[in-house]
Order: C-alpha cells, then sequence, then structure tokens
C-alpha cells in the first residue's frame, strides 16, 4: 500500500476560492452597511434643507407660531399642522386601539381553532389594502353618510372623517401586534387560573392581559406612530390644501404634517426650486421624522421588555 | 389522629384487573390499619385467587369519604382511547399517589378529576366521577366550582408575574373572600406551604425572583388558599433537586390532615415515601382496532392498594416487573 | 400539623350537599358580556371591511363592464367617458421592476450577511436596529429622500422627476421590509443543513448558496411579494418624487429612455388625481381604477399566503 503523505498545503484553501469567498464576504457587508447609508442620507438630506429653510431670508422664528400654515405666502405656523396631526391621530386611536385590541383578545383568547383560521386572514387583507383607497371611503362615505349627519353643519372635507379613516387603516397593525402579544403569554399561567376556579373572563382580564401589557402598549405606540405617518387619507378627505388655518375643531377641514407636505409637493412651479416654501417641506418633514422615531425607540423597549419576561 | 373510619369498618380493598381485562376485586385477605409512622410492615399477604364480583364500591366506602369514586372511566381525544376502564376510589385524608411508565395516562385521568380536560377541545370522557356521590361530568355540574373545590398544582411551577401576596390571593379574591380577611389567608396559606418565614418580608416582591423550589412551595400555598378539599399534583417535583423535592414530600405529610392529596409522579421511590395508597397503570397496545392504523396505546390501571402491599407484595407481575425496574 | 381548623372538614359532605355546591348557577352575565363585547370588535371591523369594499365594487364593476378592457389599454384624458388606467399599469408594472431588480438582491444580500456572517458585535447590533427603525418611518419620508437625492442630487442620471427615481424611491422603501422578512426565513433554516453542507467541506458561501438559499427560499419569495404589493399601493413618495395624477409622457415619437425620465404615473396616483374630480363620473371611474388595483394587489397577497403555507407544510426533512 502506497504511503500517504499529507503536507500542510493539502488542508489549506485554494488561493481562488478564498478570493471568491471573501468577494462574497465584503459584497454581502457592503449591502448591509447600505441600511445604514440610508438612514445617513435621509437625515442629511432632512437636516440639510430644513437648516437652509431656518438660514433662509423669508424666514424668521416668529413665523412658527402665526395664525396659520400658508405657506406660500410665508407663514409658517408649524403648530398648525402639529395640532391638526394630534387630532387626527387621536380620533385614529380612539377607533384603532378599542377594534383592534378587542379583536386581537377575541381571537387570542375566545375563537377556536376554526374560526381563527378564517377571520385572521381577513384582517391581514384589511392590512393590504392601500390608504389612497381609504382616503377615498373616507370623503365619499364616511363625511356624508356618518359625520355629516350627525354634524350638520361640517363642510365635506373635516378632519374627523379623516380621523376614522386612518383609524380603519391601524386596526389591523395594532390587533397583530397585540394578539402576538398575548399569544406569547404561556399557556401555563392561564391553566394555573383556571386551576383555581377562574373563570374565562377574569383569567382574561386578571392573568393574560397583565402578563402581556409590555406588548400591548408597544402595540398602541406603534399605532401611533404609523397614523401620524399616513398621508393619503388625510390630503383626500381632509381638504385645506393650500394652506390652514390653526383650527382644533375636527369637523371643519384642516392640514396635517404629512398633508402639508404633499401639497407642498404638488403645488405650482413657484414651490419648485429654493424657496423657502420648498424648503418648509424638508423642515416639516425632519420633524415627522423625528416624532416617528422617538415613539418608535419607545415602542422598542416595551418589545424588548415582552421578550426578557419569556 | 384519628384513624381513617374507612379501613376500620371495610378492611382493604384493591382491585386488580387481569389479562382478560375484567375487573376483579379481590377477597380481604385480612384487615389492615393505615400506613403511620412507627409502624411496621406486617408480614405480607399471601396471594389469593381474585375472584369475579361486580359490586360497586360505595357498599365498601360510604359517600362521606369517596372523594373520589371513579367507575369505568375511559378518556378519549378524538378518536384515541387515552386509557380505559379505571376503576378505583379515593379517600379523604390520604395521599394516593398514581405511578407507571410514561403515558400510560395516570396525567389524564388525574386531570379528569377536577375536570381540567374540559379544557382540551377533543377531550371526551366516558364513564363517572362520582365526588361524595356526585357525578363530576353531570351535565348541570359547574366546571368552575369543581375547581374551586378541587384544587391542582402543575408540573412545572406557574406563579403569575406579580407580587408573592398577588399570587396567593388571587384565588381567595376571585371567590369573593373581604379584603380584611385576605392578610390572614396569605399568612395560613404560605404557613401551610412552609413558604411563611422565607418570604414574610417580602411579600409584595415579584413571583418570578423566588428559586424554582421556593416558586413550588408557593403554587402549593396559592392552590390551598381557596381552601380546597383536594389538591391535585402532577409530577410536582420533577422539574426541582432533590433538596427541594424533599421539602415538598414533608409537605405533603404535614397537609395530609386537612387536605386530600392525589399525586402523580414516575418516581416510584416517591411514591413509596409519600403515599398511603398506590395505582399502578401500564400502557397496552392494541391491534389496529376500529379502521386507526398502527398501534393504540391507551392507558389501564393494574393494581391499586395500599402502598405498603405495591411494593412490597404487588398481586399483578406487570406491577412487581415495574417496580423492580424490569422496565420502566 | 396545623393548628387552623380547615373549615372544609366542617362543611357537610352528604350527596346533597356536595350536588347543591356543585351546581353553580349556570347563567355568568359578566362572562358572556365580555365575550360578546370582544367578539364585537372584530365583528364591526369586518362589517367596516364589507362597507368599504361595498362602497366601490358596485360602482366600479359597472364602469368596468361598460367599457370592457378599453378602460385598462386606454390613457387617461379629460373627459371620464374616455379616460382609461393604461398608463398607470404601465408605470406601476416599471415600479415593481425597479423594486425587484434593485431591492430584492440588495435585501437578501443584507439579510445572509446579517444572518449568515455577521457575529453579534456592535456593528451588526447597530444596523439590525437601524434596519427595524427605517422600516418603521412614514413613506412620505422616503418621499422626501428621493426627492432631495434621486430627482435633484442625481438628476443628470435618472431624468429628475421621473419614473427611475419613483421606482428608486419605492425599493429603497421596501428595502428594510425585505431584509426583515428574509433574514426570518434565514434564521428558519436548521442549523443541521448547514453543519451537512461544512461538513463535507464546504466553504461558507458554497454552503449558503446550494443549501440554505434554496431552503429558505419559500420564505424569502413570501417576503419578497409581499413587499411587492406594498409598493404598489403607495402613493405619498411618488407624489414627493413628483408623479402626475394619471399621465405617462407619451408624445408621439418618444423614446423608451425618454419615456421613463420623463413624466410618470401609477395606479395609486391615477385614483388619487380621479378621487380629486367632481362629479359622478370620476367617482365612479375612481371605483373602478380602485377595483382593478385591488385585485392586482390582492393577488400578490395571496400569492404570497399560498407561498406560506406550502413553506409552512413542506418542512418534513
Amino acid at each position: 500500500m502506497a504511503e500517504i503523505v499529507l503536507s500542510a498545503t493539502d488542508l489549506q484553501v485554494s488561493n481562488a476560492r478564498k478570493r471568491k469567498e471573501a468577494a462574497v464576504h465584503w459584497a454581502l457587508l457592503g449591502a448591509a452597511v447600505l441600511s445604514v447609508v440610508i438612514t445617513v442620507l435621509i437625515v442629511v438630506s432632512l437636516v440639510g434643507e430644513a437648516w437652509s429653510f431656518v438660514r433662509g431670508e423669508d424666514f424668521e422664528w416668529s413665523s412658527l407660531t402665526d395664525i396659520g400654515w400658508f405657506p406660500r405666502r410665508g407663514f409658517y405656523d408649524v403648530g398648525t399642522l402639529v395640532v391638526g396631526s394630534v387630532i387626527v391621530t387621536a380620533i385614529a386611536m380612539l377607533v384603532a386601539w378599542p377594534l383592534g385590541v378587542g379583536a386581537a383578545i377575541y381571537l387570542s383568547e375566545y375563537a377556536e381553532p376554526r374560526v381563527r383560521r378564517l377571520l385572521k386572514p381577513i384582517l391581514e387583507i384589511l392590512a393590504g389594502i392601500p390608504s389612497i383607497v381609504l382616503g377615498f371611503f373616507a370623503l365619499t362615505v364616511i363625511s356624508p353618510d356618518f359625520v355629516q349627519t350627525v354634524f350638520t353643519d361640517s363642510p365635506q372635507f373635516n378632519l374627523l372623517a379623516a380621523g376614522l379613516g386612518v383609524g380603519i387603516l391601524t386596526i389591523p397593525l395594532v390587533a397583530s401586534i397585540s394578539e402576538d402579544a398575548l399569544r406569547s403569554v404561556p399557556r401555563s399561567l392561564r391553566e394555573a387560573s383556571e386551576g383555581l376556579g377562574a373563570r374565562k373572563m377574569t383569567t382574561t382580564v386578571q392573568v393574560v392581559i397583565p402578563a402581556a401589557v409590555s406588548g400591548l402598549v408597544a402595540a398602541l405606540i406603534i399605532g401611533v406612530s404609523r397614523a401620524i405617518g399616513e398621508t393619503m387619507v388625510v390630503t383626500v378627505a381632509a381638504g385645506a390644501s393650500g394652506g390652514s388655518l390653526f383650527t382644533t375643531d375636527p369637523t371643519q377641514p384642516g392640514q396635517t404634517m404629512t398633508a402639508a407636505m404633499a401639497s407642498l409637493a404638488t403645488g405650482t412651479d413657484q414651490v419648485r426650486g429654493a424657496s423657502g416654501a420648498f424648503q418648509s417641506l424638508f423642515f416639516v418633514g425632519l420633524l415627522l421624522f423625528v416624532i416617528t422615531l422617538v415613539l418608535n425607540i419607545i415602542s422598542e423597549r416595551f418589545v424588548a421588555r415582552v421578550r426578557q419576561r419569556y | 389522629m384519628s384513624p381513617d373510619p374507612t379501613t376500620a369498618v371495610t378492611g382493604t380493598e384493591s382491585n386488580v384487573i387481569d389479562e382478560d381485562g375484567e375487573s376483579r376485586f379481590r377477597e380481604p385477605e385480612r384487615r389492615r390499619s393505615p400506613r403511620r409512622e412507627g409502624d411496621r410492615v406486617g408480614p405480607t399477604a399471601p396471594r389469593v385467587e381474585a375472584r369475579a364480583a361486580a359490586a360497586p364500591t360505595d357498599e365498601r366506602v360510604d359517600e362521606q369519604h369517596a372523594v373520589f369514586d371513579i367507575r369505568d372511566l375511559s378518556v378519549f381525544y378524538g378518536e384515541f382511547r387515552a386509557v380505559r376502564n379505571v376503576n378505583m376510589v379515593v379517600r379523604r385524608h390520604e395521599i394516593t399517589a398514581f405511578i407507571g411508565p410514561s403515558g400510560c395516562g395516570k396525567t389524564t385521568v388525574l386531570r379528569c378529576l377536577n375536570r381540567m380536560n374540559d379544557l382540551v377541545p377533543s377531550a371526551r370522557v366516558d364513564g363517572q366521577i362520582l365526588h361524595h356521590g356526585v357525578d363530576l361530568y353531570d351535565r348541570e355540574v359547574d366546571a368552575v366550582e369543581v375547581r374551586r373545590r378541587i384544587g391542582m398544582v402543575f408540573q412545572k411551577p406557574n406563579p403569575f408575574p406579580k407580587s408573592i401576596y398577588d399570587n396567593i390571593a388571587f384565588g381567595p379574591r376571585i371567590a369573593g373572600k373581604p379584603k380584611s380577611e385576605m392578610d390572614d389567608i396569605v399568612e395560613r396559606s404560605l404557613g401551610q406551604a412552609a413558604l411563611w418565614d422565607e418570604v414574610k418580608d417580602r411579600l409584595s416582591d415579584s413571583a418570578m425572583g423566588l428559586s424554582g423550589g421556593q416558586q413550588q412551595r408557593l403554587c402549593i400555598a396559592r392552590a390551598v388558599a381557596v381552601e380546597p378539599e383536594v389538591v391535585l399534583m402532577d409530577e410536582p417535583c420533577s422539574a426541582l433537586d432533590p433538596v427541594a423535592t424533599s421539602r415538598i414530600e414533608d409537605l405533603m405529610q404535614q397537609i395530609k390532615d386537612e387536605y386530600t392529596i392525589v399525586i402523580v409522579t414516575h418516581n416510584m421511590q416517591q411514591a413509596a415515601r409519600v403515599s398511603d395508597r398506590t395505582a399502578f397503570f401500564i400502557t397496552e397496545v392494541s391491534e389496529a382496532a376500529e379502521g386507526q392504523g398502527g398501534d393504540q396505546r391507551t392507558g389501564l390501571l393494574v393494581e391499586y392498594d395500599n402502598t405498603e402491599a405495591i411494593f412490597s407484595n404487588p398481586a399483578d407481575e406487570r406491577t412487581e416487573n415495574y417496580i423492580t425496574g424490569r422496565f420502566g | 400539623m396545623s393548628l387552623l381548623t380547615h373549615p372544609a372538614d366542617m362543611a357537610p359532605l352528604t350527596h346533597e350537599a356536595v350536588a347543591e355546591r356543585l351546581k353553580g348557577t349556570k347563567v355568568d352575565v359578566p362572562n358572556a358580556v365580555y365575550k360578546w363585547a370582544m367578539f364585537g370588535a372584530l365583528a364591526i371591523t369586518l362589517a367596516i371591511l364589507v362597507l368599504l369594499i361595498a362602497s366601490f365594487f358596485g360602482a366600479g364593476i359597472e364602469v368596468l363592464s361598460n367599457r370592457g378592457m378599453g378602460f385598462l389599454t386606454v390613457g387617461n384624458s379629460s373627459d371620464p367617458a374616455e379616460a382609461g388606467m393604461w398608463q398607470a399599469i404601465l408605470g406601476s408594472a416599471l415600479i415593481a421592476a425597479f423594486v425587484a431588480a434593485i431591492a430584492f438582491p440588495l435585501g437578501i444580500a443584507a439579510a445572509v450577511y446579517l444572518e449568515e456572517y455577521s457575529s453579534e458585535n456592535w456593528m451588526t447590533r447597530l444596523i439590525s436596529v437601524n434596519i427595524r427603525n427605517l422600516a418603521g418611518v412614514p413613506s412620505i419620508v422616503y418621499g422626501l429622500l428621493g426627492l432631495s437625492i434621486f430627482v435633484k442630487a442625481l438628476g443628470g442620471v435618472t431624468g429628475g422627476r421621473s419614473i427611475i427615481a419613483g421606482g428608486l424611491t419605492l425599493a429603497v422603501l421596501v428595502l428594510p421590509i425585505v431584509i426583515i422578512t428574509s433574514a426570518e426565513a434565514l434564521r428558519a433554516v436548521p442549523d443541521s443543513i448547514r453543519e451537512a453542507g461544512f461538513g463535507v467541506g464546504a466553504a461558507r458561501w458554497e454552503v449558503i448558496r446550494s443549501h440554505v438559499l434554496p431552503y429558505a427560499a419559500p420564505g424569502i419569495l413570501t417576503g419578497t411579494v409581499l413587499s411587492l404589493a406594498r409598493a404598489l399601493g403607495e402613493a405619498a413618495p411618488l407624489i414627493l418624487v413628483g408623479a402626475s395624477i394619471g399621465f405617462f409622457s407619451s408624445a408621439e415619437g418618444t423614446g423608451l429612455l425618454d419615456r421613463i425620465q420623463g413624466t410618470f404615473t401609477a395606479m395609486p396616483n391615477l385614483t388619487y388625481g380621479w378621487a380629486r374630480q367632481p362629479g359622478e363620473d370620476w367617482q365612479a371611474n375612481t371605483s373602478a381604477a380602485i377595483l382593478v388595483m385591488l385585485v392586482v394587489i390582492f393577488s400578490f397577497n395571496a400569492v404570497a399566503i399560498l407561498l406560506r403555507n406550502r413553506f409552512d407544510r413542506k418542512r418534513d426533512y
């Protein structure tokens, strides 16, 4: 039998293979790093233009608290927009929270597997509906048939209809995250409660929900973040495209941060270019970005708490 | 400590199922008193030919003392029969152990005793479980009320993520006990579970911070807080280390006077140490019956007797094989 | 031995007494109310969905049956009876192509890096956190990014407000979703598969390419299809990048390159434009456009769900 002699080179990877592996490694790393690059670009472009806005000749800090948002005329009362966003978001959450969490509780605790398998995909269908469709629905159905029948003097464009539309849009998101949170509560806790002679409602309300509370809070915060960032529903249904007076009345038309941005972008040619109005677009965008970023970070904390516990 | 009146009147009763599946009663050979500390194990009884008999047990155990009179119990999960034809009587203030290899239906039977199997959608029960003469599976009986009177401690400790105090108080609160009694109830329960001294200064701390053994004692305290008549225990020590295990075994002896305990354990020595009466289950492979392909492993009760008898002088060969370790 | 008396000892244990205690009240109002309230939440949500669909379905079907295929093959117009979706469909198709060509490879590559190559260090954690945050950024902010980078900064290449810029913007928007879903699919691949590959002497990329990716392919595919469905419904970022409300540059004699660098639109933007027009005719057209758009999007979603179900069932090795 011939001797088998093994040398160190036999156990080394060939150069060609090595190079190929390295090349692949760097290419993939590049793709991953790209995501960081994107974030940096977002921040840079927003901050850059927002900075020129604030430093621009037409701008004065006092205009931030003027009577309304009329960018093309130099009135940059961001407060109007923020209040508009808050009103729409608050109305949206009054719809999305109870319906979303309620549906989640039913699906997680009460529904039989067969029923769950049927109804859950339907919620996912609602989640896939583009926001422009909800905007049209808010304008043509919610506003005339619901809002205007209750508040007879309100015009067809109003914040309430927009808020309800955004709320409907947000229900599936809240429901889905809440349901995940509820299902992550281990079966053994429910058994312990039932073993002590607790009825279903007691078990759900006193054991399951408190155990899942961090996840439920995360769901709510994410719902808020989504609602604030929603554009098409408010652009279509809330009206006030050129600008808006400061208002806190939801039965009147109004503008949110997102709708203002959309309207600035579709304006006439005056808007394009390095004028104050154009740059105000980025200013508002930066504000929106910061708000949603903070909300998302807070919600991450709550999600981490759920993971910690189990 | 007064002797259990049952045995003074009726003698022992054991239930042997032979290979043909017919249940018989062994004629009592001689009277035996219940096992007590300090008793010496008497001479073993010679084996007696089992005789066919169909008499139900309540002429031997009156309903005051028949905590569970299980009659011809079979449990099905869908088409699968998990356990069949169980006949036995569990007596008050005794510790009854269910032993046997895995999958033989002991946990299934245990969970029928407080209707926990209701929570499994496909579960179905044939036969009767009489609790002081009342069939637990009677249509009018409310499972929730059953569980208030028949408590359970689970295999893996499952404290609520709440404070120690709130864990114990949970049961009494939903049973409607007034707030003024709550502190006393918590103290009494933790005392019975031999946990009071260790936690009395930190009742508002989270229960999740306790060790495994402490958590299981907490679960026992939680179960006794509602003052049930019976405490069912499903392998309560299997997730615990030996020290914690022996503390819980001591605990069981201490609370025996106030409660009736039924414990499932796969640890034979534990059953021998702790219980008054032991029921031995096995699985039996039945041929593909009713169109089911493959084996069906159905559990059945082989022998049920005083623990002494089971371990020193079992009547059935299969019992003997199990306790001597010939099969696990 | 306890000194406290045990109350249960004192309760009578006769058949009658026990029976009375166990047969509790059958009517449990709070429990029933609670259950029905929770069900009500779900029921109301479903009812809203039905109402939503009903609101455009009837009118939409009518328009489609009157106009037939013409509705889909004719371009936009100022006359509602003549206006069609062709340009919007073309725009959406091109955007889908961009998203697939750019976001899918980059996203899957990033996911492969994060799951297969990187170790637990600060850089990896930073990238993961960053991706999760990007997934939560409102879509209109991506529009701003598109405007400042793809339209203005890279205007020479993309042609400014063009479908190239639009496609790139939406590709960036769905990138985090592709990364997250692909990473999940890769995480679900059991280690034994990788070990088998390494065990026969394959290098890392060889193992990934020939063992891991094929196993994870259905999950990855599901994620990409879902992200495509999402991209097709987004109007806001395109508005910022300059989408018109229904017109694609289609002057006589424009070549392909000119077309993709010129005025553009997509289905959601067309819908937006029509929705703002007064009059019942336009509203009917809007309903029809919504119907067509939803059919496309729901088909994508259905494909993704079917893929996911096959993915779940297939794991028998």
